[in-house]
């Protein structure tokens, strides 16, 4: 992997010497986030969160190991150890238990900020595609350990989010039910949910590092992509990663701390959901009942399929919709063929990616907000649309677009801008 | 893999290139899989409903002090039941609409006991993805259809709890009971 001109390890303190013989870990760091790294020049700040996206998983894992010291996995006492205990009676207990809840939104923001950054400039794209589906990978893992983890303050939203969550999978004929009972361990959430779900909550971050080992790994073979989305040619479009990028992720982190700080300190429950601070109740569902923000698009598009179509029925449809708007990432890949990475240079891509921000923003407002039904066709509109980027309009532009020409290095494109650039001709 | 040449040499093979120790090797992966297949099924098992939670399998009722008009919320394996007296103008209602304009068609008669047809005793979980609906409580929103009306995604019941418009893909369940007394209900 890597560059040839990558700076070689060489220990220079015997101590050092001594160890690279016998386990080279410093070796690996030093090729991987240090010296030994060479990275495009031309990042911008986009490229900064998933640097970012790693801080905040270490900072959900050691708040949530500390929170674990102090919670009860029972259905009696959950409530009251979130609440009370460690709300009230364990020496800053509220700053570990607010940094964690919204380190869970901010790991989102960070995560979707840096999936667009993918999306708009073809970080997808060969031969970068192992990097993008572990990413999703990632992504999914988050998405059940985010859930699992609000389920266990064992509040209304907690224990109906419980409820509808499981209930996807009653959609399925037949096996569903069954399925669906064996999950929660009883016919309702109760207390053998709560404790599988604890257990799960703790375990599945440690997956998630371990894929995200694998993502950088698969990341470092081609190296880093960059905002031109032409190929490194030479050592002048590289510089090492530290100090370079570690002076400036460490910058960049620092100031996004502040934001998430702000939010932590005074308005921790901004993002959150005030019936979740109602014990469970199993005979009574909130009267609005959403999940956390961050599953807004796709709660959205569950709800969206309020009809049957051919002999699926509309249940079916939402839980299939709501699970394929994920799964048609994975081939994200091949379904844009356009040999053009950056969406810098593909001027009709980049419409139509902005219209897809948009339609994502609208099915997570739609998502949040109560149903009427206005709000339910704007929904179905967005949802159709949503498939309709994907399946259709990538596949469609990529084959007709006639992109702008690309610099000819990226020093290149760093040293004179995008006015003198010779035009090279564009092909696969 | 050994060579018939070799073979021949090591005396290993019964002439057709089958070693001796391939079987061995067949039968100790077989072996070892059915072994590991066989281990993961108390992994599996210990997840479906405990004894304990089995136990609460039934739960009895005592509905004399439920007016025509009114219902009571009570639970049964943790989920919630509806136990509504219907009037008599709420049983018309059920027994007028069109098999027809039924996503799920049964009758109110098919949903309640012989001689007991004013009792609708039903889940109160939202066939859609599970939530309580609202309609049992004095006050609550009954839906259009008078029956019962879910918040979450708007799935709509009529007065035999029969899904008539939303998500929904069934009517709320019946679970099994009976009668213990005209006054008592064993659900379960």
């Amino acid at each position: 992997m890597s560059f040839s001109w990558a700076k070689p390890y060489e220990p220079k303190h015997p101590v050092m010497k001594w160890l690279d013989e016998r386990l080279p870990l410093p070796r690996l760091a030093y090729g991987a986030i240090g010296g030994g790294y060479p990275v495009p020049r031309n990042l911008n700040y986009f490229w900064n969160f998933g640097v970012l996206a790693g801080v905040f998983l270490m900072i959900q894992i050691i708040t949530g190991i500390v929170l674990a010291m102090h919670y009860y996995a029972t259905a009696d006492g959950a409530f009251n150890s979130v609440n009370q205990l460690i709300m009230r009676d364990v020496n800053a207990g509220w700053l570990l238990r607010y940094a964690h809840m919204n380190g869970a939104s901010f790991f989102f923001i960070v995560v979707y900020i840096h999936i667009f950054r993918g999306l708009y400039y073809g970080s997808y794209k060969a031969p970068r595609e192992l990097v993008w589906m572990l990413g999703l990978v990632i992504y999914l893992l988050m998405m059940a350990t985010a859930f699992m983890g609000y389920v266990l303050p064992w509040g209304q939203m907690s224990y109906w989010g419980a409820q509808v969550i499981t209930g996807f999978f009653s959609a399925f004929p037949v096996i569903g039910e069954p399925i669906r009972v064996w999950l929660l361990g009883g016919y309702a959430p109760d207390q053998a949910a709560l404790t599988r779900f604890f257990s799960l909550h703790y375990l599945l971050p440690f997956v998630i590092a371990g894929v995200v080992i694998l993502h950088i790994w698969s990341l470092h073979i081609p190296g880093s992509g960059n905002p031109t989305g032409v190929d490194v040619k030479d050592e002048k479009d590289t510089l090492p990663f530290h100090p370079y990028y570690t002076a400036k992720d460490g910058w960049f982190a620092g100031a996004f701390l502040l934001i998430y700080a702000l939010v932590t300190f005074y308005v921790p429950n901004y993002l959150g959901h005030p019936d979740n601070y109602i014990p469970a109740n199993a005979l009574a569902t909130p009267a609005h009942i959403v999940p956390e923000w961050y599953f807004w698009p796709f709660y959205a598009i569950l709800r969206s399929c309020t009809f049957n179509l051919f002999w699926i029925d509309a249940k079916l449809w939402g839980v299939l919709a709501m699970f394929g708007s994920i799964l048609l990432l994975f081939f994200l890949p091949w379904l844009d063929k356009s040999p053009v990475r950056s969406g810098n240079y593909r001027p009709l891509f980049k419409r139509f990616f902005w219209l897809l921000v948009i339609d994502v923003i609208i099915l997570g407002y739609v998502g949040g907000a109560p149903i009427v039904w206005w709000r339910t066709a704007l929904g179905q509109v967005a949802a159709a649309y949503y498939f309709l980027h994907f399946l259709v309009i990538l596949p469609l532009v990529s084959a007709f677009e006639t992109t702008d020409p690309l610099p000819n290095s990226i020093s290149e494109s760093v040293l004179s801008g995008d006015a003198a650039e010779t035009p090279v001709a564009v092909a696969g | 893999m050994a060579t018939k040449a070799s073979a021949g040499v090591t005396g290993e093979t019964g002439g057709d290139g089958v070693r001796r120790r391939d079987f061995l090797n067949v039968a100790a992966v077989s072996f070892a899989g059915v072994g590991t297949v066989a281990a993961l099924a108390p992994l599996v098992v210990q997840m479906s409903p405990s004894a304990d939670v089995l136990a609460l399998s039934t739960t009895e009722v005592d509905i004399s002090k439920v007016q025509p008009g009114q219902g009571i919320k009570t639970q049964w394996r943790k989920q919630p039941v509806f136990v509504r007296n219907l009037t008599p103008k709420e049983i018309q209602e059920a027994n007028a609409v069109s098999m027809s304009d039924l996503r799920d068609p049964e009758t109110l008669a098919q949903r309640t006991k012989p001689g007991h047809a004013n009792w609708l005793i039903t889940l109160g979980v939202c066939t859609h993805l599970g939530c309580v609906p609202l309609g049992i409580g004095e006050g609550e929103n009954k839906g259009p259809y008078g029956g019962y009306f879910c918040p979450c995604h708007g799935s709509m019941y009529d007065t035999a709890a029969r899904i008539r418009q939303g998500p929904a893909p069934k009517n709320l369940m019946v679970p099994d009971y009976k009668f213990t007394s005209p006054t008592t209900v064993q659900i379960g």
